[in-house]
């Protein structure tokens, strides 16, 4: 059966297109897609994302265990900070790309893709040793993103100055919004000022009216799945399944930030000094030409197959049509004319630099 | 939902205007313009380009997905509304202003629906 997220009766009173998402029936839009992204992009937008995974690793081990699990490197980690990281394979390739909460030395929230939830905890427990407990404790907990420039105005009437996290990638641990104790953290999938908030799924219904009470005067509106992806992908935010899977390595998909090979042994590490230099590439296309190029055209240039999208549309704010592609590296240079194939039609396209859209 | 009486509709939520026993003029429904949120791409036939009953003669596209446009008559294509191609956001404004294409049909027009029976049609698909 379908899984409802704390919110999901919320959604429907306010008029909510809901679709099958990773096992959830979610929002896909409230209104309007392209109104949702603007929203966000110019004053505010608030986002059930409780289908989201959290998963609780602690022990005196943990750390050790987090830096063997994960290609990123957390020796160096103080509390209240996020890291991101990949979470490879021994193939090198990407079982899935997370966020990591350091709530203390002995104490970390893994937050995973919803539609990896089950794979991920099964790969983690199989691979923890040691004094480490792991918990997936997300039926327990609700996550609500609030986006947008007014975001910060809005979070300000609900809690104390003290309770809103300064630095991106930082959060607050024991917060009350709205008398909700919550986790607000400045994070965001939409490349724009914003935070995450997560509370308890008992809570969600009142912190999500909250929320919606607290900004109709900046003009925050709920906005949907639909939205998000937009966001994320004017961002050049990478979505698993799309920019990445178990088949591609995190460096040939641009996130070799996140990738710290000089770190002791790590999952996946000697299978990405074996492959090396990545010898393809990820990269953005402007549409030039007339269509939408959305995931999965074959990218070429001139009459060699070069690569394929992996994520494209109409970006609503940058007002046309773009991709993300994987494209063999050697083509990969800003400005490279390229065709991609749609249903048959080859449309012009240019590589331009990524991210599409970045806040000023 | 707006569904004016003088046209004919088909199950795949296209208007037809029959101008004359051998010219038609073809559009998105205001049901259909509404289901597929706001058009940010058309892909429309040229002059000339045969259209038959049934088969898809071009493509809207919104945000999320593409959809084929099919095409209510057999006939031929005499016009195509240019205009849309620069601005797709004409059918959510205006579905039934926002002609796709002009067609020289051969036999009159059937198999179509009328205002009423198509109205009852989509409360049906709701």
């Amino acid at each position: 059966m379908e899984k409802k997220t704390p919110l999901y009766d919320q959604h429907v009173k306010l008029g909510a297109k809901m679709v099958s998402f990773a096992g959830y029936s979610m929002p896909v839009q409230y209104t309007d897609i392209i109104e949702e992204h603007m929203a966000v992009r110019t004053k505010a937008g608030v986002f059930d994302v409780s289908h989201m995974g959290e998963i609780m690793i602690s022990g005196v081990d943990a750390l050790k265990n987090i830096n063997y699990l994960f290609t990123n490197d957390f020796s160096s980690m103080t509390d209240g900070r996020v890291r991101y990281s990949p979470m490879c394979n021994p193939e090198g390739g990407v079982i899935d790309d997370l966020l990591i909460y350091r709530l203390n030395g002995d104490m970390y929230m893994v937050v995973v893709n919803a539609s990896n939830r089950e794979k991920d905890v099964d790969w983690m427990k199989g691979h923890i040793s040691g004094q480490v407990k792991l918990e997936d404790i997300s039926d327990s907990v609700a996550q609500i993103a609030l986006q947008g420039p007014k975001s910060e105005d809005i979070l300000a009437k609900l809690t104390g100055a003290d309770s809103i996290p300064e630095k991106y990638y930082t959060f607050l641990d024991n917060c009350e919004v709205a008398g909700v104790k919550c986790i607000i953290s400045q994070t965001g999938y939409t490349g724009e000022h914003g935070y995450e908030l997560y509370c308890s799924s008992a809570d969600a219904v009142r912190l999500w009216n909250a929320l919606l009470e607290a900004g109709k005067e900046e003009g925050l509106i709920p906005c949907g799945l639909g939205a998000r992806d937009t966001l994320r992908m004017e961002a050049a935010m990478p979505l698993y399944g799309h920019e990445m899977d178990d088949t591609v390595s995190p460096l040939e998909t641009g996130l070799g930030f996140g990738v710290k090979m000089q770190k002791d042994d790590f999952i996946g590490k000697s299978a990405l000094v074996t492959k090396g230099e990545p010898e393809i590439t990820r990269v953005g296309l402007r549409v030039t030409g007339r269509g939408i190029v959305r995931e999965r055209c074959d990218v070429f240039c001139g009459d060699e197959k070069i690569g394929q999208t992996t994520s494209g549309t109409f970006l609503p704010y940058l007002n046309g049509a773009y991709a993300m592609a994987l494209v063999k590296k050697k083509y990969g240079g800003i400005g490279t004319a390229v065709t991609a194939d749609v249903r048959g039609r080859r449309i012009d396209a240019e590589i331009v630099p990524l991210p599409f859209y970045k806040k000023s | 939902m707006n569904t004016p009486k003088n046209l004919k509709y088909s199950k795949t939520h296209e208007w037809v205007d029959v101008i004359d026993e051998s010219n038609v003029k073809i559009g998105l429904t205001d049901f259909a313009q509404k289901k597929l949120g706001k058009l940010v791409f058309v892909n429309l036939p040229i002059v000339g380009d045969e259209l038959e009953a049934g088969q898809a003669f071009g493509d809207v596209e919104s945000v999320k997905a593409v959809s084929d446009v099919i095409s209510p008559v057999d006939g031929t294509v005499t016009e195509v509304n240019e205009e849309l191609l620069d601005s797709p956001g004409m059918i959510n404004d205006n579905p039934y202003e926002a002609w796709l294409v002009k067609a020289r049909v051969g036999a009159a027009v059937n198999g179509l629906m009328s205002a009423e029976d198509y109205g009852e049609f989509c409360a049906k698909e709701e």
